[in-house]
C-alpha cells in the first residue's frame, strides 16, 4: 500500500518538488496551499504523514498542528525556513513529531518519512509492562488501569522503545537514532520536547517522574520496578 | 599579649582614614571645615587690629592729659617752691607737706605723687618726704630718676603696678626747693581705667566674633546644602538611569542655575533614552531582516536543492556534459549552503540573537565525536589524527552543537594545513575550566597571518585550493562562539612550525581562571603526558560517507 503524504506549504515550486521526490520513492503525495484549508484537506484524505510548512498564508503551521493533534496522532513532521530555537521549539511542543529545516536534501526528507512511517514491532513481546502500565504493542495501545492513555505513534515509540529494557540508559542521540532514525548527530531538543510532552500523558506526578527517569547528564531511562 | 607597632599604628589610623574618607566623600563638610577656618581667622586679625588700634588711642589720649597735667602741676609746684619764703627747716618742711597736700588734691584719685631727694642734692637741709609715697616708689625707675637730674624735659614711663598689676604712667620732673636744694616730683597715673575700658571692648569684639563666625558658617551649611542637594539628586537619578531605568527625570523647580542643572539633565536623559531605544529598534530590525532573508532565501533554495539532488542522482543517464554539470551544480550549492548558513549565523550573533542552550558536557566526549566524524576524510588525504585525553572528567555547561561546531572548525583547518604531518588534539580541565588544543605541524602562521586567521572571509593563502569547502567564516564564527560562552579561542603560529589553536571554555560562573589548563603552545612529545592516545571509534564508514556528503 502507497503511503499518502500531505504536502501544506504555499510555494508552489517546493510544493512540486516534493511531490516528485515522493513520487520517486514511490508515495503518493497530496497538497495543500492554504493554511485555513489544511485540515479539511487532512480530514478529506486521511494521510499517514503530514509535512507542514510554518509560515502559512490563513492559519499559521503552528495553530493547524495543534488542531490536528487534538483529533489525531498522525505523524506530522514541520519544514522550517527558520532554525531559530524558539520556533522550533514551539512547532514541537505544539504537536509536531519531528522538524527538517529548509533546505533540505531529498534523502533527508524521504529518511524522515520513513522513519515516521515505519513500525518496528517485530521481535518484541506484544504486551509490555512499566511501572503500573501495560502497553500493548501490537495493538498500540497504553492502558493504566484499564483505562487507555492516547499517545501518537512517535510517543508510543519513545515508551517503547525505553520501555523494552527496563533501567537502561539511553542517550539522548541513541533514541534520536532509534526513534526517530536520525543517522548522526541531531538535535536533541527533539528529544527533550517529547519525553516532557510523554511524562505529561504517562505520569502520575509529571513533576517528579517515575516511569521515564531522567539521569542527569547521559540520558533517560524507564523506570526498573515493574509493579 | 602587646599590642604589636602595626596594630597600633592601624589602630591609629583607622580613624584617621575614616575622617580622611568623610572628608573626601562629604562636599558640605569640606565648606564648612573652610569657612570655619577662613572665618576664624579673619575675625582673630581683624580683632587683633581693632584691640590694638582702641588701645592705642585710647593710651596716647589719656598720656597727652596726663603730660599736660603733670606740666601744668610741676609748674604750679616750681611757681610755689620759688615764691616760697621759709628758710628754716621747719618753714620748709611745712611748705614741702603743704605743697605735697595741694598737689595731691589737684590730681585727685587716680593719680600717685612721689617726691624724691635728688642725689645730687649737697643741701644740709633734711626734709620728710613721702609720709603717703611709699607704695609708689618702687615704681620710679633709676632711668627714670637719671633722666630727671640729666635734665632731659618731662621725661614720661609706662609702668605696671606691683600689686594690682594695672598698667600706668610715670612722669617725672625736677623741683628746685630754695635752701633745700633739688628734689625730684613724680607724678604716678593708673591706667586701670582705660584697661577696664579696653577688656570690656575686646568681650564685646569676641562675643560679636563668635556670634558672626556662628553665622557664616551656619549659613554656609545652608547655602551648601541648597547647592549640594540637587546635585546629590542628580546622583541618584543618573544611577537609576545607569541601572536602565530610562524614564527617571529629575524634578525641575524656579528658574535658577539648579533648575537649568536639572533641566540640563533631564535633556541628556532624554537624549540617551531616544538613542537607546534607536539602538533596539535597530537591532530589532536587523534580527527581523536576518530571519526574513533566511526565509525568504530558503524557499528558493528548498526547490533548488532537491531538483539538484534528483538530478545529481539521475547524472548517470545524461552525456558526460551534463552530468559533469549537475555534478558541478550539486557540488557548489554545498557550498553556498554553508555560506548562507555562516552568513546568518554571524548576522544573528552581530544582532545579540544568539541562543545558547546550555547543558552539562563533557567536553571529551564532544571533541571524540568531532574527531571520529572527521577521521574519514582525514584518512583520504593522508592526515594522522592523534587524540589525547587527560584522565577524568571534563564537563562544562556548553551549547554542545556551538561547541561542536567550533572543535570541527579548528579539526577541518588543521588538516587542511597540516602538510600531511600529523594534528594532534588534546583536551584537559581543571578547576576553573576546560580546554582543548588542535596542534599541527604544518606551513604554521607568520605574526601578521596570527593576527587576522579570525577575521571575516581572510584566508592564509588566497590561491589555496579549497578541499574542505571552508567558507572563510569559519573561524569568526568559532571564535564568537567561544565569546557567547565567556570563553576564549585563542591561536599561535609560527612559520614552518605549524600552528595552535585552544579553546577554553570556564566551568563554574568565576569564569576562565589565570591558569589555563592546556598551554597554548603544545610540543609533539608533550601531547602524550596530557593523556592517553584515544582510540578513534571503528567501522565508521558508513558515516565517514555521510560526513563527506554534508561537509
Amino acid at each position: 500500500m502507497t503511503a499518502r503524504i500531505l504536502v501544506v506549504d504555499d510555494d508552489p515550486a517546493v510544493a512540486e518538488m516534493t511531490g516528485i521526490v515522493l513520487r520517486g520513492d514511490g508515495f503518493e503525495p497530496v497538497f495543500c496551499d492554504h493554511g485555513d484549508r489544511a485540515l479539511e484537506v487532512f480530514r478529506e484524505q486521511s494521510p499517514d504523514v503530514i509535512l507542514l510548512d510554518l509560515m502559512l498564508p490563513g492559519k499559521s503551521g503552528i495553530d493547524i498542528c495543534r488542531e490536528i493533534r487534538a483529533e489525531s496522532g498522525v505523524p506530522i513532521i514541520m519544514l522550517t525556513a527558520k532554525s531559530d530555537t524558539v520556533d522550533v521549539v514551539l512547532g514541537l511542543e505544539s504537536g509536531a513529531d519531528d522538524y527538517i529545516p529548509k533546505p533540505f536534501k531529498p534523502r533527508e526528507l524521504i529518511a524522515r518519512v520513513r522513519a515516521r512511517l515505519r513500525r518496528n514491532d517485530n521481535a518484541v513481546p506484544a504486551v509490555v509492562r512499566i511501572g503500573d502500565l501495560e502497553i500493548d504493542v501490537t495493538g498500540h495501545r497504553v492502558m493504566r488501569g484499564g483505562e487507555v492513555i492516547p499517545l501518537t505513534p512517535l510517543e508510543f515509540d519513545v515508551l517503547v522503545t525505553l520501555a523494552r529494557a527496563p533501567g537502561q540508559v539511553f542517550t539522548r542521540e541513541v533514541l534520536l537514532e532509534d526513534v526517530w532514525g536520525y543517522r548522526h548527530a541531531a538535535d536533541t531538543r527533539l528529544v527533550n520536547v517529547h519525553i516532557q510532552r510523554l511524562r505529561a500523558k504517562i505520569e502520575r506526578d509529571p513533576e517528579s517522574p517515575e516511569i521515564i527517569q531522567t539521569v542527569r547528564g547521559v540520558g533517560y531511562k524507564a523506570g526498573a520496578h515493574q509493579l | 599579649m602587646r599590642p604589636s607597632p602595626r596594630s597600633v599604628g592601624a589602630a591609629m589610623i583607622a580613624p584617621l582614614q575614616a575622617a580622611l574618607q568623610r572628608w573626601t566623600r562629604s562636599m558640605s563638610l569640606r565648606v564648612v571645615v573652610s569657612t570655619l577656618v577662613v572665618g576664624i581667622g579673619t575675625v582673630m586679625l581683624l580683632g587683633a587690629y581693632v584691640t590694638t588700634d582702641i588701645r592705642d588711642g585710647l593710651v596716647e589720649e589719656r598720656v597727652d592729659r596726663v603730660l599736660a597735667e603733670s606740666a601744668r602741676d610741676a609748674t604750679i609746684a616750681q611757681a610755689a617752691a620759688d615764691a616760697t619764703t621759709a628758710s628754716n627747716p621747719d618753714d620748709l618742711q611745712l611748705f614741702v607737706d603743704d605743697l605735697q597736700r595741694e598737689l595731691r588734691s589737684l590730681g585727685g584719685e587716680s593719680r600717685g605723687l612721689v617726691v624724691l631727694r635728688s642725689p645730687d642734692n649737697t643741701s644740709p637741709v633734711p626734709l620728710i618726704i613721702g609720709e603717703s609715697t611709699e607704695g609708689l616708689r618702687a615704681i620710679v625707675s633709676t632711668d627714670m630718676r637719671d633722666a630727671v637730674s640729666d635734665g632731659v624735659p618731662q621725661p614720661w614711663q609706662h609702668v605696671g603696678f606691683a600689686d594690682t598689676g594695672d598698667p600706668g604712667v610715670v612722669v617725672g620732673s625736677p623741683l628746685d626747693i630754695p635752701v633745700a636744694g633739688p628734689y625730684e616730683l613724680y607724678f604716678v597715673y593708673s591706667l586701670a581705667d582705660e584697661a577696664a575700658t579696653l577688656a570690656l571692648i575686646q568681650q564685646v569684639l569676641a562675643i560679636g566674633a563668635v556670634v558672626l563666625v556662628a553665622l557664616v558658617v551656619a549659613m554656609t551649611w545652608f547655602v551648601t546644602l541648597q547647592a549640594v542637594r540637587p546635585v546629590r539628586q542628580a546622583a541618584r537619578v543618573a544611577s537609576r538611569l545607569a541601572e536602565g531605568r530610562l524614564s527617571e527625570r529629575m524634578t525641575v523647580r524656579g528658574h535658577d542655575e539648579m533648575a537649568t542643572l536639572a533641566q540640563t539633565f533631564n535633556e541628556m536623559a532624554e537624549s540617551l533614552q531616544r538613542q537607546i531605544t534607536r539602538m533596539e529598534d535597530l537591532s530589532r530590525l536587523q534580527r527581523r531582516f536576518v530571519s526574513d532573508v533566511s526565509h525568504e532565501l530558503r524557499t528558493p533554495l528548498t526547490t533548488i536543492r532537491m531538483a539538484s539532488d534528483v538530478l545529481h542522482d539521475e547524472r548517470g543517464s545524461f552525456p558526460p556534459h551534463v552530468a559533469r554539470s549537475a555534478e558541478l551544480l550539486s557540488t557548489q550549492l554545498d557550498r553556498f549552503e554553508a555560506l548562507l548558513s555562516d552568513l546568518l549565523e554571524i548576522s544573528r550573533i552581530d544582532a545579540g540573537a544568539a541562543q545558547l542552550e546550555f547543558e552539562e558536557v563533557d567536553l571529551g566526549d564532544v571533541v571524540r565525536d568531532e574527531v571520529d566524524a572527521v577521521a574519514p576524510i582525514a584518512q583520504d588525504m593522508g592526515v594522522t589524527l592523534r587524540l589525547h585525553i587527560a584522565p577524568g572528567q571534563h564537563t562544562a555547561s556548553m551549547d554542545r552543537p556551538r561547541v561542536g561546531r567550533i572543535v570541527r572548525n579548528l579539526l577541518s583547518n588543521a588538516i587542511e594545513h597540516c602538510q600531511d604531518a600529523p594534528v594532534d588534539v588534546a583536551v584537559a580541565s581543571n578547576r576553573r575550566g576546560v580546554a582543548v588544543v588542535v596542534r599541527d605541524y604544518g606551513v604554521g602562521l607568520t605574526p601578521h597571518q596570527v593576527e587576522r586567521v579570525f577575521d571575516r572571509f581572510w584566508r592564509a593563502d588566497a590561491a589555496r585550493a579549497r578541499t574542505m569547502g571552508g567558507t572563510g567564516l569559519g573561524l569568526s564564527i568559532a571564535r564568537e562562539d567561544a565569546l557567547l560562552h565567556d570563553g576564549a579561542l585563542e591561536v599561535w603560529g609560527q612559520p614552518g612550525q605549524g600552528a595552535s589553536f585552544r579553546l577554553l571554555l570556564p566551568r563554574t560562573s568565576e569564569g576562565l581562571g589565570r591558569n589555563a589548563p592546556l598551554g597554548l603552545v603544545l610540543r609533539e612529545r608533550e601531547f602524550p603526558e596530557v593523556g592517553p592516545l584515544v582510540e578513534l571509534a571503528p567501522g565508521l564508514a558508513a558515516r565517514g560517507e555521510d560526513v563527506e556528503a554534508t561537509s
